[in-house]
């Protein structure tokens, strides 16, 4: 009779089983779809977009015209110089005063830890329009900013912080830095508390110094972390729209538009040409695969 | 030496009591300004005035600015809902039901976290375009159309696999010896247990969304329609601002953020850091 059960049993199992095995398929593949109606379509449309010339629906096939015509896009070319620009100097500025604050606010002996990394966490809540129209008050030609500076006596005049090209790139570098900063610290300090502490005792004994301990021992730990930050903050760098459109409005003249900014104009703004805005998406993808490609190079190598 | 020591604390004091003043300055300046009129706020004025009433009058009156936090709540907890529910399904099936097939498809998910937004939105915009056609109410102009591209993101499907991974697979069986089917398992055991996981994913994907600016930008066109984000920054960008009713509208719809992360801090962490582990 037991044996009868058993036999039951398995083969009832049998059935479940199979169940089960297409049940998680079903799991996995309803946001697969989603992802591949929204993110992979799209891409593939978009290609075959940006080899068509034309407004609206009128298209005509262009083969690669339009990738041709990216080189010699001077609107085209300055949004990818701003967003280089901002790239360049933005990320590393940032991701040093993240690891600075992180290893600050690190210590076991410090006060009010909680109080001075919430502090510096806090503009990680603000919505980037917000934020970006705080800061345009702030740094008006006769603004809070100008007000300090000159009260302060750093400058005579007042900064045309919206007005001069090379401020204006130097305000957005200054608001995006405020407004992840204190978001990458808490990658960081959360990396730090899984390091041993008895590392940098050995090393405190060995006689190693603190900027030597910081080198030697927090900067290889944190590798990986770096790594991941600075690859999200170059994607992030890469498709800056918010802070230009609400902060510069791209200004003055060019100086602040960003590449995103120029696909959303050609797209959005002026007669839309769909198929060069493709074209310009495309660079994107490719400045993310070059760029992201290096830093896992650069940043696995010198393990 | 005991006294170098001393003079180095001080520094360290000192050095981030003003890096946090600076932090902290915009917030300042964001809360005295609610209460100033518009020309105090142009001039930087640094204390509060007397303001405050007319600022919240003009904003009711000029703007839709409360019809845009109804829209912004129904888009923002409508997609948390639905996305985490959809990743964690998937995050829990890639993890308790492992097979190459299901690697294969993972690794696809991944691939797309390569693929820029920037890039997106122009094809996008062409699909929604085509699904107006087919059903109005998930396209162009409809609060659906903000939601609908981010149902499933790479990055909530890679989260929860990562955190299923310390679900105790014991639990499964005991739901199984109960007779629970694989979606019983998953609602009546799984969400339950993971519930940390849940409020740190639900809190990331509320902030994005709370905050999302560029598709609800191409998606909407009608005023009647627009997220926060969409009303405040066309308050900051018309000819003739005024910047007090601009301050008290950004104060007001950054206080549900602010609620969520001096509350749920814990989580929020947890939320931000813990695909990392």
């Amino acid at each position: 009779m037991s044996d009868k059960k058993k036999k039951v049993k398995k083969k009832k199992m049998g059935k479940l089983q199979r169940n089960r095995v297409w049940m998680s398929w079903t799991f996995v593949l309803i946001p697969t779809l989603f992802i591949i109606t929204f993110y992979f379509y799209p891409m593939i449309q978009a290609f075959w977009i940006s080899l068509h010339t034309g407004t609206g629906v009128n298209l005509d096939f262009t083969g690669l015209d339009n990738y041709r015509r990216l080189f010699n896009d001077q609107a085209f070319i300055t949004a990818v110089k701003n967003t280089f620009i901002f790239f360049i100097f933005q990320i590393p500025l940032m991701i040093i005063l993240a690891l600075f604050f992180s290893v600050l606010l690190n210590q076991k002996t410090l006060h009010f830890k909680g109080v001075f990394r919430t502090l510096v966490f806090l503009p990680a809540i603000t919505s980037l329009v917000a934020y970006s129209l705080i800061f345009r008050y702030l740094f008006s030609n006769d603004g809070v900013v100008n007000q300090i500076l000159m009260f302060f006596n750093f400058i005579d005049d007042p900064i045309f912080w919206l007005g001069d090209p090379f401020w204006a790139k130097v305000l957005i570098i200054i608001a995006i830095t405020w407004r992840w900063t204190g978001y990458n610290m808490i990658f960081y300090l959360s990396a730090l508390q899984n390091i041993d502490p008895g590392i940098y005792e050995a090393a405190r004994i060995d006689g190693a110094s603190a900027v030597q301990q910081f080198f030697k021992i927090t900067i290889p730990m944190l590798r990986p972390v770096i790594l991941f930050t600075s690859i999200t903050s170059t994607i992030g760098t890469l498709q800056l729209f918010d802070e230009p459109m609400n902060l510069t409005g791209g200004g003055p003249g060019n100086a602040t538009t960003t590449i995103s900014q120029y696909i959303y104009n050609l797209s959005f703004e002026y007669t839309p040409n769909f198929g060069y805005a493709s074209a310009v998406s495309y660079s994107i993808v490719v400045f993310v695969l070059i760029l992201s490609a290096i830093q896992f190079r650069v940043g696995r190598e010198r393990k | 030496m005991k006294n170098e020591k001393r003079t180095k604390r001080i520094a360290t004091y000192v050095f981030l009591i003003l890096v946090s003043l600076i932090f902290f300055f915009p917030f300042y300046f964001l809360i005295v300004s609610i209460s100033n009129p518009s020309i105090d706020i142009t001039r930087g004025k640094l204390l509060p005035g007397s303001h405050l009433i007319e600022n919240f009058k003009t904003m009711i009156e000029t703007t839709p600015i409360s019809l845009s936090i109804w829209n912004s709540a129904l888009v923002s907890v409508g997609q948390t809902i639905i996305s985490i529910f959809v990743s964690s399904l998937a995050g829990y099936g890639f993890e308790v039901h492992p097979s190459r097939g299901k690697e294969v498809v993972y690794n696809i998910i991944l691939l797309s976290m390569m693929i820029p937004f920037a890039a997106l939105m122009v094809p996008l915009f062409r699909l929604f375009g085509t699904i107006s056609g087919i059903a109005p109410a998930l396209g162009i102009d409809t609060l659906f159309g903000v939601v609908l591209p981010y149902v499933s993101t790479a990055f909530l499907v890679f989260f929860f696999r990562q955190n299923t991974k310390m679900f105790p697979k014991e639990l499964i069986e005991a739901g199984r010896i109960d007779g629970l089917s694989e979606l019983g398992i998953f609602v009546k055991i799984f969400i339950p247990t993971m519930k940390t996981t849940y409020a740190a994913a639900g809190i990331v994907t509320f902030m994005n969304s709370w905050n999302n600016y560029l598709w609800p930008l191409i998606v909407l066109q009608s005023p009647e329609n627009y997220t926060v984000p969409l009303v405040i920054s066309a308050m900051g960008s018309g000819y003739t601002i005024d910047y007090g009713s601009v301050m008290i509208a950004i104060f007001i719809t950054t206080i549900p953020t602010a609620i969520i992360f001096f509350v749920l801090q814990k989580y929020f962490v947890q939320g931000m850091v813990g695909s990392l582990k």
